[in-house]
């Protein structure tokens, strides 16, 4: 038993990190064809870092990415704290429209977006799809998630916490800075990196948002993919790779490290 | 001892990622007993308990059930069934449903699970609950409800697993009660795991005092109590004063700076021993002539009795006493001969 | 502090960025460019049923295939001790933390027909093999993709289920197979049917990987909406009709999935 699931499991790794193995063998190919190994190189990590299109790609990205996760977890924390207090009926109408971006396929939350952007376009309003509207359209899918982890952080509160502060004295300004943030900073937190992520790594709203001038990676490496050979692509997969996994590394390892004090904490309190 | 040993433990070996749990360990369970498992956490009851119920497969040794090995019979073969610690309810099943589960995959006819259901259902006084979601009642009902579904299928032993850990004192009181009528009633064997050595007193015909994987002492509930084989079945089992003595001879110890008289033979001629004496033991004298004198440093009214910390030869004695004694007194402190119980020291015994 | 006052930025976001560009999808479909009231759109969605089952019948499979894998191995995980769960679930969610075009792109350099696999089966005179531009070429991208999002629900939803439970139900009679039937399905069902959803709606919807691994031969509902907005074909008119059909045909499959269980999520719809 233990072997067979022990088996499973690894096949169903080999399955998922196959292809990024291969993108990343590759990355060190001499030849540009994608099938055959015909010497080693470091040429396309060069080429890669040459490239003008890639770089400020990557800059946009990075850009957009902080403007709208920021903006977003800001708008949503202060919706979130809001919404935990409204009536029921309430809530659940404005619950309910929040879920949309995250229940709707992207592609219609993408379209839908471009129809507005042009409406208002046509009404007068002089802006060109690009940065703009790209930041806009990122804060628009980012805030659900801000909302979405702020919230059940505000219902597992003591709502007696709040009303003992300002019993021990604070303003209602100073209960909330103090007692309220901190105990929900955690969900903040998370919301804030969730957005973030999906900020980066945003393609399909974005596909539909860009204009010709500030494109984000993602909408490069798409139309790099359309070009049939372009092993610069292997390159930057290899350094995503590479940056994703020190990243999950260091925030596991973090991770791991605390709850080994915790049970230490624990142990000691036995 | 005639062999009418329902289950029985031969040299069981368990380990848990290398740490062994139960080293060499038996255990003979007779049939139609209340027997408890008793220790502080840790101890293996439970690891036992499991070994029994086909949930731990141990390293080496053998379980018998009815003189037959049954090391490899899956747990859903033994005749045997098991109340977890936290019921172990399932939570998409009604009470109806739950304590039918087991009847269903015996494939009885439906007339007769829904009889049998019923009759369990008011043995454990549940009768018109069948319809209630699982998380629409209370702890106690729950237990229940985790009782009637383990004895539903007629088992020729149930094995319990701390079920009235979770359960206010009350209950608990009541509880003990009614598991114990139930066991007379029904004639089955309960194996039974806790670590509250009340419980276990007020319960069982066969109490298993276990500690570090080990089996320390089997024996009534009385023997249990009165003849503790060591200090840690001593301390575990109700509250004592243990302090550290020297056998003289047959029938004299030292302790506390004087000999005594006890009844205790065939220790060593000045053999290093634990002296148990228990609270209750102690009587309050006039300090003029008593053995042992002291302070009283604190009281506490426990309801029938008072708790009195007396310090005394440098180390402080609980007494239970009827007489209240006001912090700060002076006292005399005397216990009889049979009262003071010897004991080889924990290490000497291994 | 007013505490409801404090949304009214997002309440109004929400309005503009939200609703309103729905709304506009909505009206894109039902009228003409000149402003008219009209009906053609939508009726002319009915031309292209064909995609349309296709894209439901490829993401209908993809989402089997996930489960199929992903059931197994949920459980597997969810019996592991707790580093042994931190550092499965961290690999399983690395590959979703690379961008999908560049896991779809990998796939096709080890399809396509000089690709890895046909190099390989040279080897042995065997090819080559056409593999890629194929719907089933299609599922497996979906399958790769969308993976994870099957697991991790079924997971977060197994983990939940405590060992005594089955340990109970094997104590009451349940060989290994009743113990799956009776007591892990019936417990996993809210994360079987999140993790339906979560595989379903993007497999349905996409247009990427139906055009990188599957030519053009296996069009997806995606991929008309993109062909009306940013493709050759523009009329944003019926790519909202398309579009307004795709979120119906969505909100039905979760209104489906949602009748069992999941009670505890009241706020989902």
């Amino acid at each position: 038993m233990k072997w067979l699931s022990k088996s499973y499991v690894g096949a169903v790794l080999a399955f998922l990190y196959a292809p990024i193995l291969v993108l990343i063998v590759f990355s060190f190919n001499q030849s540009k064809s994608r099938g055959a190994w015909t010497g080693f190189t470091f040429g396309w990590y060069q080429k890669l870092f040459t490239n003008q299109l890639i770089i400020s790609a990557l800059i946009n990205t990075l850009i957009i990415a902080v403007v709208s996760s920021i903006v977003a977890t800001i708008l949503g924390t202060m919706a979130a704290i809001g919404i935990s207090n409204m009536k029921r009926w309430m809530r659940g109408v404005v619950m309910n429209i929040t879920y949309m971006p995250v229940i709707n396929p992207e592609i219609v939350t993408g379209v839908s977006l471009m129809l507005l952007f042009v409406f208002i376009k046509n009404f007068g309003m002089k802006f060109d799809f690009g940065f703009l509207t790209l930041i806009l359209a990122h804060i628009t899918f980012n805030v659900p998630y801000v909302i979405l982890n702020v919230l059940p952080k505000l219902r597992q509160m003591d709502s007696s916490l709040y009303e003992a502060a300002q019993d021990l004295g604070c303003s209602p300004l100073q209960a909330f800075l103090k007692v309220v943030i901190p105990e929900i900073m955690p969900g903040i937190v998370s919301g804030f990196l969730m957005a973030f992520t999906y900020s980066l790594d945003d393609f399909i709203i974005s596909y539909f948002v860009s204009g010709a001038t500030s494109q984000t990676l993602p909408i490069v490496i798409f139309s790099m993919t359309r070009r049939k050979v372009s092993p610069e692509i292997n390159a930057l997969s290899a350094i995503i790779f590479l940056v994703v996994l020190t990243v999950l590394l260091i925030v596991n390892l973090n991770d791991a490290r605390m709850e080994r004090e915790n049970q230490a904490k624990v142990r000691a309190r036995v | 001892m005639k062999n009418n040993n329902i289950v029985s433990l031969r040299n069981i070996s368990v380990d848990f990622d290398g740490d062994p749990i139960l080293i060499g360990l038996n255990l003979d369970i007779r049939d139609k007993e209340f027997v408890t498992l008793l220790g502080p956490s840790g101890c293996g009851k439970t690891t036992t308990l499991r070994t029994i119920g086909g949930f731990v497969n141990p390293k080496a040794g053998d379980v018998f059930f009815d003189g037959l090995r049954i090391n490899d019979l899956p747990p859903y073969k033994r005749q045997v069934n098991t109340v977890f610690q936290r019921y172990a309810l399932f939570p998409h099943l009604n009470v109806f449903e739950n304590v039918e589960f087991g009847l269903k995959l015996k494939k009885l006819p439906e007339n007769e699970r829904r009889n049998r259901v019923h009759e369990i259902l008011d043995l454990v006084n549940l009768t018109g609950y069948d319809h209630r979601n699982i998380n629409q009642l209370s702890g106690g009902q729950q237990q229940r409800v985790a009782i009637a579904r383990a004895l539903v299928n007629h088992p020729r032993m149930l094995l319990l697993d701390e079920p009235l850990g979770a359960l206010d004192l009350k209950l608990r009181k009541e509880m003990q009660i009614e598991l114990k009528k139930i066991q007379q009633a029904l004639e089955i064997t309960f194996v039974y795991v806790t670590h509250d050595q009340e419980e276990a007193l007020t319960m069982s015909d066969t109490v298993v005092v276990m500690n570090d994987g080990d089996i320390l002492q089997v024996g009534t509930p009385q023997d249990i109590y009165n003849e503790p084989k060591n200090a840690f079945v001593a301390d575990f089992i109700g509250e004592s004063n243990i302090l550290d003595g020297v056998m003289y001879e047959d029938c004299l110890v030292e302790f506390a700076g004087k000999k005594f008289k006890c009844v205790d033979k065939g220790f060593g001629i000045l053999e290093r021993v634990d002296v148990v004496i228990r609270p209750e033991d102690i009587r309050i004298v006039d300090p003029e002539n008593a053995p042992i004198t002291g302070v009283v440093e604190s009281v506490i009214f426990k309801g029938v009795h008072f708790e009195m910390l007396v310090e005394a030869h440098g180390r402080r004695w609980m007494i239970h006493s009827t007489r209240c004694e006001q912090p700060g007194s002076f006292i005399g402190m005397e216990v009889d001969p049979f009262d003071i119980h010897i004991m080889h020291k924990m290490e000497a015994e291994s | 502090m007013n505490s409801k006052s404090i949304s009214a930025p997002y309440l109004l976001w929400m309005i503009v960025f939200i609703l309103a560009p729905l709304l506009l999808v909505a009206y894109f479909a039902v009228t003409t460019p000149e402003g008219t009231l009209t009906m053609e759109y939508v009726s002319q969605v009915g031309e292209y049923t064909p995609v349309l089952t296709r894209s439901v019948w490829l993401a209908f499979v993809s989402t089997v295939i996930c489960f199929l894998i992903a059931y197994p191995l949920a459980f597997i995980i969810s019996r592991k001790s707790g580093a042994g769960q931190r550092s499965m679930i961290m690999l399983i969610m690395l590959p979703m933390w690379m961008n999908f075009l560049l896991r779809t792109y990998a796939w096709m350099t080890i399809l396509e027909k000089n690709g890895l696999i046909n190099r390989f089966l040279a080897h042995f005179g065997i090819g080559p093999l056409n593999m890629i531009n194929t719907s089933g070429a299609v599922v497996l991208g979906m399958v790769y993709n969308y993976l994870p999002f099957m697991i991790l629900p079924l997971y977060s939803i197994m983990v939940k289920i405590p060992d005594s439970l089955i340990e109970a139900a094997q104590d009451l009679g349940c060989n290994t197979r009743q113990v799956v039937t009776r007591v892990l399905f019936p417990l996993s069902v809210p994360g079987i049917s999140s993790g339906v959803i979560m595989v379903f709606v993007p497999s349905v919807s996409t247009f990427i990987i139906s055009r990188m691994l599957g030519g053009g031969g296996n069009l997806l509902i995606g991929d008309l909406i993109d062909l009306q907005f940013l493709g050759n074909a523009y009329n944003p008119h019926l790519g909202s009709a398309i579009a307004l059909v795709l979120m119906v045909l969505i909100l039905l499959c979760m209104s489906v999935t949602n009748q069992f269980g999941d009670e505890e999520k009241g706020g989902i719809l």
